[in-house]
């Protein structure tokens, strides 16, 4: 993976920013030992590391809006960070940058049921904004697998997705308003509680842009109130044309499931041989969950094993109990580890129309076998938010390459039957030389006009998301 | 003008010798910019639609009924209920959706499905240069590169012209019914509102006027019955429930702000928090109808209220004045957020062309 040449100018000025950093923040603020620095080399995407020229950890806006001055006066790059959970290297910094990461900023600052918001600092993490609400009632939708870790400045830079938001939408669709601190350290109010806002939608141009517009520092998010229950049923079929039918007549049929996941036999195997869950040994199992009180459940369920036994699927499982209901999850939820047990993999994250579902998955098993490296589908199938993992071997020379090579055909595949290349991990390193697949010049300069307005000088985050050469005008200046 | 396709249009603003007036149907246009008209309705029909995956690709110059009458023949409709403002603008027109995408023109099913923003999952446009520019696609989940979509949703024209967008649609649930509660004050009418939204029983509507609050569950019959019935105990009252046919009447009377048509005075549109919902109506003084549980008011106030109306809504929101004399339309944006959209407009639009003085 390429990354610019380090600025040598900043470089050789190391001492003399780094005290200028010292002097705004406090005395733990700023981390400038190489051992303590080696945790900020990269983040989930692993394969690609680079020590910092330092990290700041700042604890207020007025702390962030000073360390931004700082690195804008001294042409510093910036590479924002939440929790390092992004799997595209959108937090991977270069020699010259400073990890502005914000995961001391993680308190609640307002909770208002009536109008159904919180207000939190976006070093929070994703599970704890749910956590702080839950007592009383409410819950924040999306719910990323990383959720545990990842924090809401990530979700907000990635525009994150999860397994539930065929119902409750992906963070731009939950997120009301943000305090945005610009790289000259301007700290702007976008939207607000009321979640409209009174001219354009900057606030909605902001979510998914990478980090590359400005830092968030504080975000309104949109709280719901918790469904009375909720229930998953496991639906096994002999075709991947058929669970792919399947999917898109519940979708037709009016019924709004909150997730349908689907998995393809590969890992079907893979996850038997692991977390043992009990799983129908068939081509492809769809996991499909709906909320509700009891008799509501039981009305979605009667409507969607209707339209399944249409299908003749070889196995129609409802949980009977909370027991049952969790064994049906386990082994989707051990998908992801199970790859692991077998190999390292890659995980990709193209979205593609539902339709062309069985079309996709068909072309994938047969360049899996042309590149000769074993692939495993587990997806958002509801909204075509695929998961292909590839199987490969780090210590293997080659491999690695050979891997990239057989996801970069993955990807143009999605976007040549209408989907794109990433649903909801976001371009970051990973896919930024793949832009121009999916985006005319045009389309990415219309793009890149918003980074010139945000932040002129391309100091934040300024390597991602689009390919090298296409900023490298914009880079320079 | 009237380009009849995307190229035309395309070809019409890189030469363009001065302001021009972007148009869909004219039936939301809001604030007063000027210049030669540039219609959209040319560009019109629908690109692709696939019922199974909830999609619809559409040139932004088709008839907004021509798009619902598409999808109705598959059961399905727009969830975000665009609203029919041509009585209290007192417009004619035909409205399209280039114009409902372009002025984010959402309804009562807001609080639950979103606005028209949330539906958007692409946009080709045409900038003040004159150049094609897309973004988004048709899926549902989408982050790669900028997303674009949003920003050009609500935008009033003032970045581009809009050609196409994709849409997210929603398939058409078996049933429908009303709560209507009577024999409550507005800030009493209103609570109950905010207690229904804070249920778990997904209501999909949450609206006051004329003395009445309204609110509204969608889905299958027996879930529609159960959720119905407990909004009822839970909110306690007078109260009646009103099913199917009856009740959807009910939700285009609050959608097109039909009890506000007919009357002479100022029309506000007032974006707030729900609890500050009655104290704003009570400090302006008017006739006012409430959607989005109170966080929308639709306000009838005397000419000349604008000082008290901006008092009323600082730091709870905003306000724009859909219909009236004088003054600004769209409220000032606080200056560090101006320097950002002036840049904006300067890029997209160098010659500052499209739709002059609409937006601030």
């Amino acid at each position: 993976m390429q990354m610019p040449e380090p600025d040598r100018g900043v470089l050789e000025r190391r001492a003399a920013i780094l005290a200028r950093l010292r002097a705004v923040l406090p005395a733990d603020g700023l981390i400038d030992a190489p051992e303590e620095l080696r945790v900020y080399e990269c983040d989930a995407l692993t394969a690609y590391r680079c020590p910092p020229l330092a990290a700041v950890l700042p604890r207020t806006t007025e702390e962030v809006a000073a360390v931004l001055r700082v690195c804008w006066e001294e042409g510093v790059p910036v590479v924002p960070r939440g929790s390092g959970t992004s799997l595209a290297g959108g937090a991977m910094p270069t020699a010259d940058s400073v990890i502005l990461g914000v995961a001391r900023m993680n308190a609640v600052l307002e909770t208002d049921y009536e109008n159904r918001f919180i207000r939190v600092q976006s070093g929070r993490t994703n599970l704890s904004v749910t956590g702080a609400v839950e007592a009383d009632g409410f819950f924040y939708a999306p719910d990323p697998s990383s959720q545990l870790a990842c924090a809401i400045a990530g979700n907000i830079a990635m525009n994150s997705g999860g397994a539930h938001c065929l119902k409750y939408g992906v963070t731009t669709n939950n997120l009301l308003g943000v305090t945005l601190v610009r790289m000259d350290g301007t700290v702007v109010t976008l939207g607000g509680p009321w979640g409209e806002p009174a001219g354009l939608d900057l606030l909605g141009v902001v979510c998914g842009s990478e980090g590359q517009l400005g830092v968030v520092t504080e975000a309104w998010l949109r709280i719901l109130p918790k469904p009375e229950g909720a229930r998953p049923v496991l639906v096994g079929f002999n075709s991947n044309e058929v669970a792919g039918a399947c999917v898109s007549d519940i979708i037709k049929a009016g019924i709004l499931p909150v997730a349908i996941e689907f998995m393809d036999r590969p890992c079907i195997r893979a996850t038997e041989a692991f977390a043992k869950a009990g799983y129908p040994d068939c081509e492809a199992l769809l996991i499909i969950e709906v909320e509700g009180s009891e008799a509501e459940i039981s009305e979605q369920l009667a409507r969607i094993r209707q339209i399944a036994l249409a299908h003749d699927p070889v196995e129609f499982r409802e949980a009977e109990d909370e027991d049952q209901a969790k064994r049906i999850w386990l082994g989707r939820k051990s998908a992801f580890g199970a790859m692991g047990q077998i190999n390292d993999y890659m995980c990709l994250d193209g979205t593609i129309p539902v339709s062309s579902l069985p079309h996709v998955l068909k072309r994938i098993g047969e360049m899996s076998r042309e590149f000769g490296l074993d692939v495993g589908n587990v997806f958002h199938a509801g909204d075509g938010n695929m998961h292909p993992l590839i199987l490969f071997d780090a210590n293997k020379p080659g491999d690695l390459e050979k891997c990239e090579a057989f996801g970069a055909e993955i990807l143009k595949l999605c976007v040549e039957v209408g989907g794109c290349l990433t649903g909801e991990h976001g371009v970051g390193i990973e896919k930024r030389d793949l832009m121009a697949v999916q985006f005319s010049a045009a389309d990415m300069e219309a793009q890149m006009r918003i980074k010139d307005v945000f932040d002129p000088k391309w100091l934040l985050n300024p390597a991602k998301v689009f390919p090298l050469e296409t900023s490298a005008g914009r880079r320079a200046v | 003008m009237r380009p009849s396709s995307e190229a035309e249009l395309a070809e019409a603003v890189a030469g363009a010798a001065g302001p021009l007036l972007v148009r869909g149907g004219g039936t939301r246009t809001l604030g007063h910019a000027v210049g030669e008209v540039l219609e959209t309705a040319g560009i019109s029909g629908v690109e692709l639609y696939e019922p199974g995956a909830l999609t619809l690709v559409v040139r932004a110059g088709t008839a907004l009924a021509e798009v619902e009458h598409v999808l109705a023949g598959e059961r399905q409709r727009l969830a975000f209920e665009p609203p029919d403002l041509r009585a209290i603008l007192g417009r004619e027109g035909v409205s399209t959706i280039g114009g409902v995408v372009a002025a984010n023109g959402s309804g009562p099913r807001r609080v639950q499905a979103g606005a028209a923003r949330d539906a958007c999952l692409g946009v080709r446009f045409v900038d003040g240069t004159g150049t094609v520019v897309r973004n988004g696609g048709r899926v549902m989940k989408n982050v790669t590169g900028y997303d674009l979509v949003k920003l050009m949703a609500g935008s009033r024209g003032v970045l581009g012209v809009l050609t196409e967008v994709s849409l997210k649609v929603q398939a058409i649930p078996e049933a429908e019914a009303t709560l209507v509660v009577e024999g409550l004050d507005d800030a009493a009418g209103l609570a109950c509102l905010r207690t229904a939204l804070g249920s778990p029983f997904d209501v999909s509507g949450a609206a006051r006027h004329s003395g009445q609050s309204l609110i509204r569950v969608e889905g299958m019959a027996g879930s529609v019955a159960y959720r119905i019935g407990r909004l009822k105990a839970l909110v306690g009252g007078e109260a009646t429930v009103v099913e199917g046919e009856e009740s959807a009447a009910l939700w285009r009377r609050v959608r097109d702000v039909v009890p506000l048509q007919g009357k002479a005075g100022e029309i506000w549109r007032i974006v707030t928090l729900p609890t500050a919902a009655a104290g704003i109506v009570a400090a302006v003084g008017g006739t006012a109808l409430w959607d989005w549980g109170g966080g929308l008011i639709w306000l009838l106030s005397e000419p000349g209220r604008g000082a008290e109306v901006a008092a009323a809504v600082a730091g709870k929101g905003h306000a724009t004045l859909v219909r009236g004399q004088g003054g600004p339309v769209f409220p000032p944006e606080a200056p560090e957020v101006a320097a950002l959209v002036a840049g904006l407009k300067a890029r997209f639009d160098p010659r500052g062309i499209l739709n002059r003085g609409m937006m601030g």
